[in-house]
């Protein structure tokens, strides 16, 4: 990342003065850096990575239409990120959060990429907990707080790894929902 | 639509652009903004006759200060938040200052003062006329900086906003103490402190509709 800033921000410099070589090299390259930022954001917050492509498209067009409102004194990707995080939002709100799709095998996958320090930090995560049911709370807090792995929290529970699992995933379903209603709140 | 054919269609036709926009029609809002709001006060209210007393002169100095330093905090802080990535290294705390400076003052007068006092300082003649009028008069600057800010990008809507809000409290009020009779700090710090608060959360809810891009 901090090597591919240097030349990000050149790139986009030439742009601003209408550079359209060094403005399409720097649009390809984002567009793979978004794809893989989107895609990890929105299967971290249990959604269908299926829309990352539409998102990407939808961050370019935003990035094209302000590009003057990057200050070549400023650093690049915090621009770049701050844009895709605002559309990001945007394009939660506007599918209303409506519900996560993906087997059930994703789970572990989805818990894997689950990084509580991730989480904004407005949003506090022992509320966010307090909103799922109690059984769903205990997993999620043994493997993704306390870093046990998912065959010891079912131990501890008396439940199967695959039950374990289930609940991990309906929890962090329910509060991906949570957070959902939540920045769909904020941002009206 | 394919993403490489959508690189196509953005980079054909390529126009240089300037990044001061955004900065440049922030600054042109600001002062249009102070211009409308002086000008609506010396054409209704008038100036207040007694300035060339200088205890009245003194406090409207004061209150200048205090009011155009919320402004200008809060233009700075707009400056940053109307381009994306700058937000969080921006600081909330700057625009608290001038009124953490109101009230300290504030509380050091009425200290010196007799309790008997002290509903008068804080009342003032016309607390309600003063809430009101630095209330309306702050719609025009309001509106001009979120015409401004549509030149930004700005991506923390509420706090944008209510800082365009704080702005053009900011601006109204220094504008309505040209022609306020009220000298007192606890008046001051009282009244004008909540009216452009006020004029923040208001901008701040707005905002949230009125920002989106």
């Amino acid at each position: 990342m901090k090597r591919q800033e240097g030349a990000l921000r050149l790139m986009m410099e030439q742009a601003q003065l209408g550079d359209a070589r060094a403005y399409r090299t720097l649009l390809e390259q984002l567009s793979s850096l978004l794809r893989l930022h989107l895609r990890r954001k929105l299967v971290q917050m249990g959604r269908n990575a299926a829309n990352a492509e539409d998102l990407v498209q939808e961050v370019l067009m935003a990035v094209h239409a302000r590009r003057d409102t990057y200050d070549p004194s400023e650093p690049f990707t915090p621009w770049l990120y701050a844009i895709a995080r605002y559309k990001l939002i945007d394009h939660l709100r506007r599918s209303k959060m409506a519900h996560a799709e993906g087997p059930l095998d994703a789970a572990e996958a989805m818990s894997d990429g689950f990084d509580h320090t991730a989480v904004e930090s407005g949003i506090d995560m022992e509320k966010l907990l307090a909103t799922i049911p109690q059984h769903s709370q205990r997993v999620i807090r043994d493997v993704k707080l306390d870093g046990r792995s998912v065959a010891e929290a079912a131990a501890r529970e008396g439940i199967t790894e695959a039950a374990a699992k289930v609940r991990i995933h309906r929890g962090l379903k329910a509060m991906t929902v949570a957070i959902g209603g939540r920045l769909w709140r904020e941002d009206r | 639509m394919k993403t490489a054919d959508l690189i196509n269609r953005l980079t054909v036709d390529l126009k240089p652009v300037d990044y001061r926009r955004a900065s440049r029609a922030l600054g042109l809002a600001f002062a249009a903004g102070s211009l409308a709001a002086v000008a609506a006060i010396c054409l209704t209210l008038g100036l207040r006759p007694d300035l060339r007393e200088p205890h009245a002169l003194g406090f409207l100095m004061l209150k200048l200060v205090f009011a155009a330093g919320v402004a200008a905090t809060a233009f700075l802080l707009l400056l940053r938040l109307a381009r994306p990535g700058q937000a969080r290294r921006s600081s909330n705390l700057v625009a608290a200052l001038p009124f953490v400076g109101i009230v300290l003052l504030a509380v050091l007068d009425l200290s010196a003062t007799p309790g008997a006092q002290w509903a008068a300082l804080i009342a003032g003649h016309a607390w309600p006329k003063c809430m009101v009028i630095i209330l309306v008069m702050a719609a025009a600057p309001y509106a001009l900086m979120v015409l401004a800010l549509r030149w930004g990008a700005p991506t923390e809507l509420w706090r944008t906003g209510a800082l365009a809000g704080l702005l053009a409290g900011g601006v109204s009020a220094s504008a309505y103490a040209l022609a306020c009779g009220d000298d007192s700090l606890p008046f001051v710090a009282c009244w004008y402190s909540s009216a452009i608060l006020m004029c923040g959360v208001i901008g701040g809810m707005l905002g949230q509709r009125l920002l989106r891009w």
